[in-house]
């Protein structure tokens, strides 16, 4: 019993701490860094202390100093409450749903089974589901309390892509579920141990729409259209300063690792190594003992699990600082009239398939 | 090139006789001064930009902020086009007296602590545009920190501008904020 507590501590330790402590700040630099790259420029490198540089990393710590040393602003007429709730609404999701993504196996350490995933729920994806629609809130409530045109403007374009998406979203994961014939994802995880049974190969035109509405749903370029700069300001968060607009921010950053992590779990072989079973890993590592060769297998298929993701955090990165943004009526288009009738398709071919195999 | 002008001339004198707040208990000490140092370090790399462009200077704007120059590299790159997310209003042009209410208005709104560019001739003293419609420099109706002059200034100039703002907020103190609204929108009331 305690060793579960502690076992259960430690991973939520370990996520909470990768997430908000490592990929938030970095990724801020990420962004910064590769749009540099992307358009020919340097990026930030100047912040220093006493002359050390570290590849602009520090230009993160300044921005923290800015925004939290910066006035804190409620607009007049604004319902206070709310105004500061929606970027708590915004940014918990995107992090709660990380604890069904399972990012290594099970592995028998010192006697105790250890399960790397915090809560193995049989209904992994519908939790995910679940909670990835709440972050709709956080939007529209930010865009309505906030007692402003283009934030009420923002708030609703928010509304009406995020609703649209979510279905087709949905519906892109549904033939996975078929193929693996699973709700929960350390099951699919498990049954991809083979190269070509990973959901890339079984699902092609489930993993892009689903990348398509993953990036829809977190409302990055080419999808921002409730935050666009050239029509309504900033959007839902136009009144939003220092730390709570920050906020929202992360929220985003957060759902870019989310979305990479669903994506590797359900298409990529979760924390498989192609060609390298964990069989193999076990026996390389006998050396260490079996204790030791278990925990050593655990490390590398963490490590795996997130160099796929970092891979998926490049791949979005690189499409949001590739493509322009869409039109409203584009956006609205491409969703029903796209991507939800190939969603369809896919689950009636995967069922066809399925059925005379 | 730049020149860097104190900002809020009647603010320092106002705050110069009498010390308000924690700093009339701890005054000079290593505990604020170490505070001031670390704030003013983080806040002068890390500007968010209004751009209020209004004129052809904003061409040499867009030359500042893209590959060659890269304001980036200072930490001031990201445009906020919402006020009270920005920091740093660049005044890129010439402002009309039909457009000062709105200039500073957009200064009104922006959270503190903010900071005043003034890109470009027109914005500095109002050019060679001596007429009834231009305002002559926008000081006069919002305080400014950097005044970059030229028609339209190089690139260079920009930075080095930016590097002297730099400086200037370097050595700024808490209490030098906040700063309040503009006064012209004081007279009017």
């Amino acid at each position: 019993m305690l060793a579960e507590l502690i076992e259960t501590i430690a991973k939520i330790m370990f996520i909470f701490g990768v997430n908000m402590g490592f990929f938030t700040p970095i990724l801020g630099w990420v962004e910064r860094k590769q749009s540099a790259v992307m358009q020919d420029r340097v990026g930030a490198n100047r912040a220093d202390i006493f002359g050390f540089r570290v590849i602009g990393l520090l230009h993160i710590l300044a921005d923290a100093i800015k925004v939290l040393t910066k006035e804190d602003f409620v607009p007049a007429g604004a319902n206070k409450f709310f105004h500061t709730l929606a970027p708590f609404i915004s940014l918990t999701p995107a992090l709660v749903t990380f604890a069904v993504i399972p990012f290594g196996g099970q592995y028998e350490i010192f006697g105790h089974k250890v399960n790397l995933v915090i809560a193995d729920l049989d209904i992994g994806i519908l939790f995910i589901f679940a909670f990835a629609s709440l972050a709709t809130y956080g939007t529209v409530l930010a865009g309505w309390s906030s007692n402003n045109n283009w934030s009420f403007l923002g708030g609703m374009r928010a509304s009406a892509q995020m609703l649209s998406y979510e279905v087709a979203m949905g519906l892109s994961i549904i033939g996975v579920i078929m193929v693996y014939s699973s709700l929960k994802l350390t099951e699919i995880g498990a049954m991809q141990a083979e190269f070509f049974r990973w959901g890339i190969f079984l699902q092609p035109v489930g993993f892009i729409l689903f990348l398509t509405c993953a990036i829809a749903e977190n409302k990055r370029a080419p999808f921002d259209i409730p935050e666009a700069e050239s029509e309504i300001v900033a959007g839902y968060f136009t009144e939003y300063s220092s730390m709570k607009f920050v906020m929202f921010w992360m929220g985003e950053f957060l759902e870019i690792v989310t979305i990479s992590g669903i994506i590797t779990t359900l298409f990529f072989g979760a924390w498989h190594i192609p060609f390298v079973s964990n069989e193999m890993l076990l026996s390389i590592f006998g050396f260490a003992g079996p204790d030791g060769a278990n925990i050593l297998t655990m490390l590398i298929n963490i490590a795996t699990f997130f160099v796929k993701i970092i891979f998926f955090i490049w791949l979005q990165m690189t499409i949001r600082w590739t493509l322009p943004r869409f039109r409203y009526d584009q956006i609205m288009k491409l969703g029903w009239k796209i991507l939800l009738p190939l969603a369809l398709i896919n689950i009636f071919i995967t069922g066809l398939v399925l059925l005379v195999k | 090139m730049a020149i860097n002008v104190a900002m809020s001339n009647e603010q320092r004198a106002m705050s110069a006789g009498q010390e308000e707040g924690i700093e009339k208990v701890l005054g000079n000490s290593v505990l604020l001064t170490q505070l001031d140092a670390i704030v003013d370090w983080g806040r002068k790399y890390s500007f968010f930009l209004y751009p209020f462009v209004t004129a052809c200077c904003g061409m040499e704007f867009m030359s500042v902020a893209g590959p060659r120059y890269d304001l980036d590299r200072f930490g001031a790159a990201l445009p906020r086009f919402s006020p009270r997310q920005a920091d740093l209003l660049m005044v890129v042009g010439t402002i009309s007296h039909k457009q000062a209410p709105i200039l500073v208005k957009v200064y009104n709104q922006m959270t503190e602590p903010k900071w005043v560019f003034s890109f470009g001739v027109c914005a500095t003293s109002g050019g060679f545009y001596d007429n009834y419609a231009t305002v002559q420099g926008i000081d006069t109706l919002i305080p400014v920190d950097v005044y970059v002059p030229g028609c339209p200034p190089r690139p260079e100039m920009v930075i080095d501008g930016l590097l002297k703002l730099q400086e200037k907020v370097a050595k700024e103190k808490w209490s030098d904020w906040p700063r309040g609204e503009a006064l012209v929108s004081k007279k009017g009331r």
